[in-house]
């Protein structure tokens, strides 16, 4: 058996303008699992599409078993046993998971689907990854973690002995991120080679034993995990150190800038109350289902409130709409940048300007060039990585996208910025310099409320936390009584009807 | 703030004389001069101004349509009603005129109704966000369709155009340019202003590129909406007192079609039926290339059918060339469609 099952060696991938992959190599042993990381806009992606035949590489050879082979598609890939499996799950949520299973390759007899036969194995694909569902369930009805799953039997039901994940864990929760690894484990010890993806160091920590980075289109180097620190992979993936990744300045604490008092919506939550001050960094945390965006979303006027009171300045408000809520002060930076946050066929300064258009008006029309002389400014007060304010939204990375959110917010006056999950999906040295904004944006005196799942940045970074479970308040900690394990127990806490809204 | 990489942004655009070159408004000014040319050539007596204005006249009256029609494809909907509003608005002008013998109140009555019907759309799209346009427009096309079969019958109301004034709204003119030739124009640039000069045009444009993204900004997404549904409603009110004018008596089948010739022209103008992108200048080009190709190829005596086969050959080419540009090798990306004016 040869030594390696797959081998590129300078892979170079050009697109118009832009070198997307230079020279870069790889290789995967049988029965591996190999981590491959590196910024947002390293070449990540396309290094994946060029194996899966998605895109041709223009340079570079790639051995198959130590045989040279091109794809001219993804068909001839699938045939060579390679698999992939993206990050948002490319499903038909109508079908059942077994026609998911086999499409494209469904079993036929004589020009008859033969279903009996494909619910059968589909279920037998499935029993042997544990899942806990059957082949009939419709797609549509599972989460996104049995979801995967169904993508990981649709890859072994093509015979995939090369399995690609493209951050397969980057909407899981941390128990589903663990049955994940059961499976990707189970698949390695049956032999399947495995090249994994992810943001997360934890991840890469729980399965890999080799992990290869990537920067700005280059290979940087491959490494044995066990042999490499923590802080020298992240100056491999960034280029330069990162000294100090949760930058809380010790701000003087305000006066209450919002409070709001047994909120509910029916069906979702219910007496949730908590308060934010000027300087002050809130979290709110909670394992998925917290309702913690439901919350935020009624503050902010998106979605209805059923009962209880939103006080600003100590003055009761009725919110009624995004912009009851944005004149009152409170900006929302939304969880879903990319629907929700940005308007990603537009330039960077239209949509930084967007909320604010009213100001740049001069009689009736819109004075564009005061316009985008503000959103220029702004856009370089967060450094955001772009040529010219024209740019689209959709050209920028994952990090930089977030920085024109908090632009956007920016240029708007408010008092309290409420961010959901801001460094979801954003890559280290991105991540970086979103602390640090948001702690200059404290020491400015605006008072942050902010949502996360991550217990390091929630530590790292907030002044009070606030813990949430299944619609409730569990409880609230102070910068100095917490820890990690103190929130997760809040966290799960179930039935807590006494101890909600402690003030 | 941030750690400062010293990167400047650049916020000054120059376009570039390629950009102007290969811009969607260029390829439709040169499908205009090509029909104009086509025409001349058709006829020696095209190029008199009097008989040119008589014929633009005749098409206006669903020009003035494309107006709000273009705004509501903008926002990423789409009116099937605006034909059988125009027809039930003029079919309410007409009675009321009978009823009454008050062309003033005949007026009033025809543009109240095509409010009400621009607003019942509105209402019901915005009330209930989860209906699809298309589907409720369709229903309400047959509705107001409907009411105005009920209301005549096979009868036709008459005698409006023997109110002199009344006829002169749409024969009348200074020089050789008619009324309503000024009223378009003036109606074009407060249209295109509005659309490209303004917040609620960059609303607009936020809501059809994306409508969470644009209400998550503070944009009363339904507010503007209902707004627009409802000014094309009025317009469609005016559109039936112009063809009450133009042609004095009103069957329950008039305005058939408009819609359709309406949307035509603004996808024709580069107004994407998915919303967010398109001009304003562009539809309007769109509109004369639509009016005067017919009238050309009527000219020869093309019967209407062919007529309607060759435009919609026309549309189907010119919708597709911005994917075919893309598709020729050694050719650059022009963003021909873009929002940004």
């Amino acid at each position: 058996m040869a030594d390696t099952i797959l081998r590129l060696k300078d892979i170079t991938k050009i697109f118009p303008g832009v070198k997307a992959l230079d020279k870069v190599e790889f290789d995967l042993r049988p029965g591996e699992i190999h981590a491959l990381m590196g910024e947002n806009g390293a070449g990540k992606s396309t290094f994946i599409k060029v194996i899966t035949g998605v895109h041709q590489a223009e340079e570079g050879e790639m051995y198959l078993n130590e045989k040279p082979v091109r794809f001219k598609n993804t068909r001839e890939a699938q045939k060579a046993g390679i698999a992939a499996i993206y990050q948002h799950v490319t499903a038909y949520p109508h079908l059942t998971v077994a026609e998911n299973i086999f499409m494209g390759h469904q079993k036929i007899r004589m020009g008859f689907v033969q279903w009996k036969q494909m619910y059968d194995e589909a279920d037998k694909l499935l029993k042997e990854l544990n899942a806990d569902f059957n082949s009939r369930r419709q797609m549509g009805t599972l989460s996104v973690a049995q979801q995967q799953m169904v993508e990981i039997a649709k890859a072994l039901s093509m015979d995939a002995h090369i399995l690609i994940m493209d951050e397969p864990t980057a909407s899981l929760t941390k128990r589903e991120s663990e049955e994940l690894y059961r499976i990707a484990r189970k698949l390695r010890d049956e032999g399947v080679s495995i090249i994994f993806i992810s943001h997360r160091f934890e991840d890469m920590y729980a399965l890999a034993t080799r992990v290869t980075v990537f920067r700005d289109a280059k290979y940087i180097g491959t490494y044995d995990v066990d042999k490499i620190t923590n802080a020298d992979l992240i100056k491999a993936m960034v280029g330069r150190e990162i000294t100090d990744l949760y930058p809380k300045p010790d701000v003087e604490i305000g006066e209450e800038v919002l409070r709001v008092e047994k909120l509910g919506r029916t069906g979702y939550f219910k007496d949730v109350s908590f308060s934010v001050r000027k300087g002050e960094i809130l979290g709110l945390t909670g394992l998925v289902g917290a309702r913690r965006t439901e919350v935020i979303q009624t503050i902010c006027g998106i979605e209805k409130l059923s009962s209880g009171k939103i006080f600003v300045h100590g003055k009761e408000v009725t919110i009624k709409n995004a912009s009851d809520a944005q004149s009152l002060g409170i900006g929302l930076l939304p969880e879903d940048r990319q629907t929700q946050g940005l308007i990603l066929d537009w330039g960077i300064g239209r949509n930084i300007t967007l909320p604010e258009i009213r100001r740049y008006v001069k009689g009736v029309f819109i004075d564009e060039k005061e316009e985008n002389k503000a959103a220029h400014d702004v856009a370089e007060e967060v450094d955001t990585k772009a040529v010219t304010i024209f740019d689209k939204a959709s050209s920028l990375s994952g990090g930089n996208q977030q920085k024109v959110v908090v632009a956007k917010a920016l240029n708007s006056d408010y008092q309290v910025l409420i961010l959901d999950e801001p460094t979801k999906g954003v890559d280290v040295g991105a991540k970086a310099a979103i602390y640090e904004i948001m702690g200059e944006l404290a020491s400015k005196g605006y008072a942050i409320i902010m949502i996360s799942s991550e217990m390091p940045e929630i530590l790292g970074m907030c002044d009070r936390i606030v813990v949430m479970c299944e619609g409730r308040v569990t409880g609230e900690l102070g910068r100095n009584e917490t820890t990690q394990e103190k929130i997760l127990e809040l966290a799960m806490t179930k039935k807590s009807a006494e101890r909600s809204a402690v003030q | 703030m941030a750690t400062k990489s010293g990167r400047t942004i650049g916020y000054t655009k120059q376009k570039t004389a390629k950009e102007l070159l290969f811009c969607w408004e260029a390829l439709l000014i040169v499908i205009l001069l090509a029909v104009n040319i086509m025409n001349i050539c058709l006829s020696s007596n095209y190029l008199n101004l009097y008989n040119l204005f008589t014929n633009i006249n005749s098409f206006l009256v669903k020009g003035f349509i494309a107006f709000p029609m273009a705004y509501i494809l903008l926002l990423g909907d789409i009116d099937l009603s605006v034909g059988s509003v125009v027809c039930l608005s003029a079919t309410i002008l007409g009675i009321t005129y009978n009823g009454t013998g008050s062309i003033v109140l005949a007026i009033i009555a025809c543009l109240l109704v095509g409010f009400a019907c621009g607003a019942f759309n509105g209402l019901v799209l915005t009330k209930f966000t989860e209906l699809a346009p298309m589907i409720v427009t369709l229903a309400t096309m047959t509705l107001f369709r409907g009411l105005s079969e009920r209301i005549l019958g096979d009868t036709s109301t008459k005698g409006m155009r023997n109110v002199k004034w009344f006829a002169n709204i749409y024969d009348g003119r200074i020089g050789p340019v008619p009324y309503l030739f000024i009223l378009f124009v003036i109606l074009a640039i407060v249209f295109g202003l509005v659309m490209h000069k303004t917040t609620f045009g960059r609303h607009m444009f936020a809501i059809g590129a994306n409508k969470v993204a644009a209400e998550y900004a503070g944009i009363r997404v339904q507010r503007i909406r209902f707004i627009v549904f409802t000014l094309m409603g009025f317009i469609c009110g005016m559109s039936g007192v112009f063809y009450s004018s133009w042609v004095g008596s009103i069957k329950n089948d008039i305005a058939d079609g408009y819609e359709l010739e309406a949307i035509s022209m603004c996808v024709l103008g580069g107004i994407s039926s998915m919303g967010g992108k398109g001009t304003f200048p562009g539809a309007l080009i769109a509109i004369f290339i639509i009016g005067l190709l017919r009238y050309g190829l009527g000219l020869i005596n093309v019967n209407s059918q062919t007529i309607s086969i060759i435009i919609g050959t026309l549309l189907i080419f010119v919708v597709m060339a911005p994917n075919l540009k893309f598709k020729l090798p050694g050719k650059k990306e022009v963003d021909s469609t873009a929002s940004e004016n």
